[in-house]
């Protein structure tokens, strides 16, 4: 017995891992068509892990305050030893994180994956997807610089527009009436504390809520090995399918550092509150939809003041998409292709308004 | 002219009507018979209450005298009225207010109440002791009925507007001719970069015609005084100029390189011995200053292309993503240094410019530096990229390799 298989004896020996993990062992992964898809879960996992990690070691020389914070960021980028690397990782990383959440969601609606009994498992990924999004709000105003600095006040702005609790709020986020580094500190908070500890529990429970349901496997798919039960394949996850998501993420690894060293992401100008606001200010890509829907929406729709109707409207929009299983149950057998339509126009919806945003002025 | 004498005894007597609109509204017996009256003796109730006496309820009798609550004509115009007010009275009149300074205090505690005095220091004062009419006094400067405070942009005394209000007579021929006076200097500063700097940067500043003549107290600086007045601005400029050999040599100081109302902005070409060239005026490539002048030139060329030559590159290690906020503080260093290298030009003395100009060469070359050595991590960076790179996408394709074998295994 070589030493290895000697410590790992004398581990199961006490904990009794073996059958720990015996679940894991005998866990398979569907072979067909649109197996692919099946990654993209993986792949979000991974980049929340290279969040982490480039997180907390730019924790060691980030100072979060109105102050300092910029400096210290100017710090990591030109002095700290790989500094300007770890925070292009953390930046780049966190964009494909929010992207491969987004593909993640909407490969598993077309798929209908959310059907019973795997609501839950639906509804604790839109959280996770929400949490991400927290995290892109949240972080992207720890640089202190311009655009941050009025992109947050923008998107402060808007959460003060809901009605009744909306000053409330705005107030909360702000930590005062008005950007300041109160709220720099509680984005801080949020960013490193709060959105962590959250986004690990509930991702605990999707892994482990993805682990008790199995994989889904599409209809039309579940339809030909019902017919054709020869044509049933499934992998092995451990090492089969763990081998090939290894594959992707040493391949996501070398994409990261190749836009890190080739596209650093830039620092721009320090915040100053006194000037005026840059012109043609914008949020991050993943709000740009939210965002250029409020520019188009009319100042007053009967009566009614445009944007906080907007706002209204989204909200209803991410309840409503959290509860698709609910609602496709609601809508019948025979609607099902309605619900679909629906997703289907939510993407392009979602997609159309990004690029209008970008594009405009 | 004898039109023009009427129109303005005419325009004289306007300035009494004034506060005519500005009693009780309604009740004011002056403006209900003057605002159906035509010509020269009808009062706009409107235009009078806007302006700055009638912001502080001044009647119409404050000036004209007479009794505005009276409604016969006979009882309105007696009581002391002075129905037309010749050009002789408007400035002493004006004065009875505000020359008073206890009286103007409960108007308005921090203005001047020396304008009268300086108006009589003035050209424009002494030349109306002289009994000379068409002379300006206080109504041509600022209106009659509708007269504005000065830091309001409809105002013929705001700063934009000083020019275009002293143009009315000064850029006059005719009427200048009777002073021997050119007419040209609106036109002159119309094309300087003052008049740039105030009507379109909105720079308000940026010197106009009183700033340097004066205003109530105007007068033509003498040639002695030019440099002194120029200084109240350009401080260093005119400090350097009078330890320079040129102090002596030009009594009338700036305006001898600069002009005077068409003074246009100095680039280096201004120094030197080229087409253009100030220097060029009594120098030539023949003397020891005029080569000296030429070196100069040359030396603030050559100092601004190296900053040009730095701002490049740094941008092209921006673009690239690199940091160079080093540099930043650094090239603004140097572009100051060339600020005040070309500031010293004033002293005629090419060893003070070189002074300037070494301080400034060397954040130049630092910055210089700066970008280089960002574009050489740059190109480090993405060489170095290749080791992960090829490291990952060997791992990639060795796990590939090991899937393949493995699954072999597992169906055997």
């Amino acid at each position: 017995m070589n030493a290895a298989a000697r410590v790992q004896t004398w581990i199961d020996e006490r904990l009794n891992l073996e059958e720990a993990l015996s679940p894991l062992r005998e866990k398979t992964v569907p072979v067909h068509r649109h197996s692919a898809w099946y990654f993209l879960g993986g792949l979000t996992l991974f980049l929340f892990g290279v969040q982490l990690l480039t997180g907390v070691l730019l924790l060691l020389y980030y100072h979060p305050s109105a102050g300092e914070a910029y400096e210290s960021v100017q710090n990591i980028t030109n002095r700290v030893q790989f500094g300007w690397l770890i925070r292009s990782l953390h930046s780049w990383s966190a964009n494909l994180m929010v992207f491969c959440a987004f593909a993640h969601m909407f490969s598993v609606a077309l798929a209908r994956a959310y059907r019973k009994p795997r609501e839950l498992t639906w509804i604790s990924g839109v959280v996770l997807l929400f949490l991400v999004l927290g995290f892109g709000f949240s972080g992207y105003l720890l640089p202190w610089n311009m655009r941050a600095y009025f992109a947050t006040k923008v998107g402060t702005e808007v959460a003060g527009q809901v009605p009744v609790i909306g000053h409330a709020i705005m107030v909360f986020m702000r930590g005062g009436e008005d950007v300041s580094g109160a709220t720099l500190t509680r984005f801080f908070g949020l960013h490193i504390a709060i959105l962590p500890a959250l986004t690990i529990g509930i991702l605990i429970s999707h892994l482990m809520l993805v682990q008790k349901f199995g994989t889904s496997v599409p209809e039309s798919v579940e339809q030909e090995w019902e017919e054709h039960p020869d044509r049933r394949k499934e992998m092995r996850f451990f090492p089969n399918f763990f081998l090939r998501e290894l594959m992707g993420w040493y391949a996501a690894l070398a994409v990261l550092i190749a836009l890190a060293v080739f596209l650093p992401w830039e620092l721009g100008t320090k915040a100053d509150p006194f000037s005026p606001a840059p012109p043609g200010i914008k949020p991050e890509w993943y709000f740009l939809a939210q965002f250029q829907t409020l520019k188009l929406i009319p100042a007053h729709i009967l009566h009614l003041d445009g944007e906080v109707l907007g706002i209204l409207g989204f909200g209803l929009g991410g309840a409503l998409w959290m509860a698709l299983p609910f609602i496709e149950v609601l809508a019948g057998a025979r609607r099902v292709r309605w619900v679909r339509a629906g997703i289907i126009f939510a993407m392009i919806f979602l997609a159309s308004m990004s690029v209008v945003g970008y594009v405009a002025r | 002219m004898r039109i023009l004498k009427n129109f303005r005894w005419w325009l004289a007597g306007l300035v009494m009507l004034a506060p005519c609109a500005m009693a009780e509204q309604g009740k004011n017996a002056c403006v209900d018979c003057h605002s159906k009256l035509e010509g020269n003796l009808r009062v706009v109730v409107e235009e009078s209450a806007a302006s700055v006496h009638g912001h502080k309820a001044m009647s119409c009798t404050t000036c004209h005298g007479g009794n505005a609550e009276a409604e016969a004509k006979e009882k309105a115009h007696g009581n002391g009225f002075r129905g037309r007010i010749s050009r002789a009275q408007v400035t002493e009149l004006c004065g009875s207010c505000h020359a008073d300074g206890e009286r103007m205090k409960t108007f308005n505690p921090s203005l001047r109440t020396d304008q009268l005095a300086l108006y009589h220091t003035s050209v424009h004062g002494k030349k109306r002791e002289q009994g000379d009419e068409r002379v300006a006094v206080c109504t041509d400067c600022h209106g009659v009925h509708d007269i504005l405070p000065i830091n309001d942009p409809r105002s013929p005394v705001h700063p934009v507007n000083v020019a275009s209000t002293c143009k009315q007579c000064h850029a006059d021929g005719d009427l200048m001719k009777n002073y021997r006076l050119a007419s040209t200097q609106f036109a002159d500063y119309s094309d300087s970069v003052h008049h740039e700097a105030m009507a379109e940067r909105g720079d308000l500043s940026a010197p106009t015609c009183s700033t340097c003549h004066g205003s109530h107290g105007a007068v033509p600086p003498g040639a002695a005084s030019v440099a002194n007045v120029c200084s109240t601005c350009h401080v260093l400029q005119a400090q350097f100029f009078n330890e320079s050999i040129h102090k002596e040599a030009f009594p009338e100081g700036c305006a001898t390189c600069h002009g005077s109302h068409k003074i246009k902005h100095p680039d280096d070409n201004f120094v030197g011995l080229a087409k253009g060239a100030a220097c060029a005026e009594c120098h030539s490539a023949d003397d020891d200053p005029g080569r000296s002048a030429q070196a100069i030139h040359d030396r603030l060329s050559q100092f601004e292309a190296q900053i040009k030559d730095t701002r490049g590159l740094m941008d092209r290690a921006a673009s690239a993503g690199m940091d160079v906020a080093d540099a930043e503080l650094e090239v603004a260093q140097a572009k100051d240094a060339l600020t005040k290298a070309r500031v010293r030009v004033h002293t005629a003395s090419l060893p003070r410019v070189e002074a300037e100009l070494n301080a400034g060469r060397t954040v130049a070359i630092k910055a210089h530096n700066t970008a280089e050595e960002a574009l050489r991590e740059r190109t480090r960076r993405r060489k170095e990229l290749l080791i992960p790179v090829t490291a990952f996408l060997a791992v990639v394709i060795s796990l590939g390799a090991y899937i393949r074998e493995l699954e072999r295994k597992q169906s055997d």
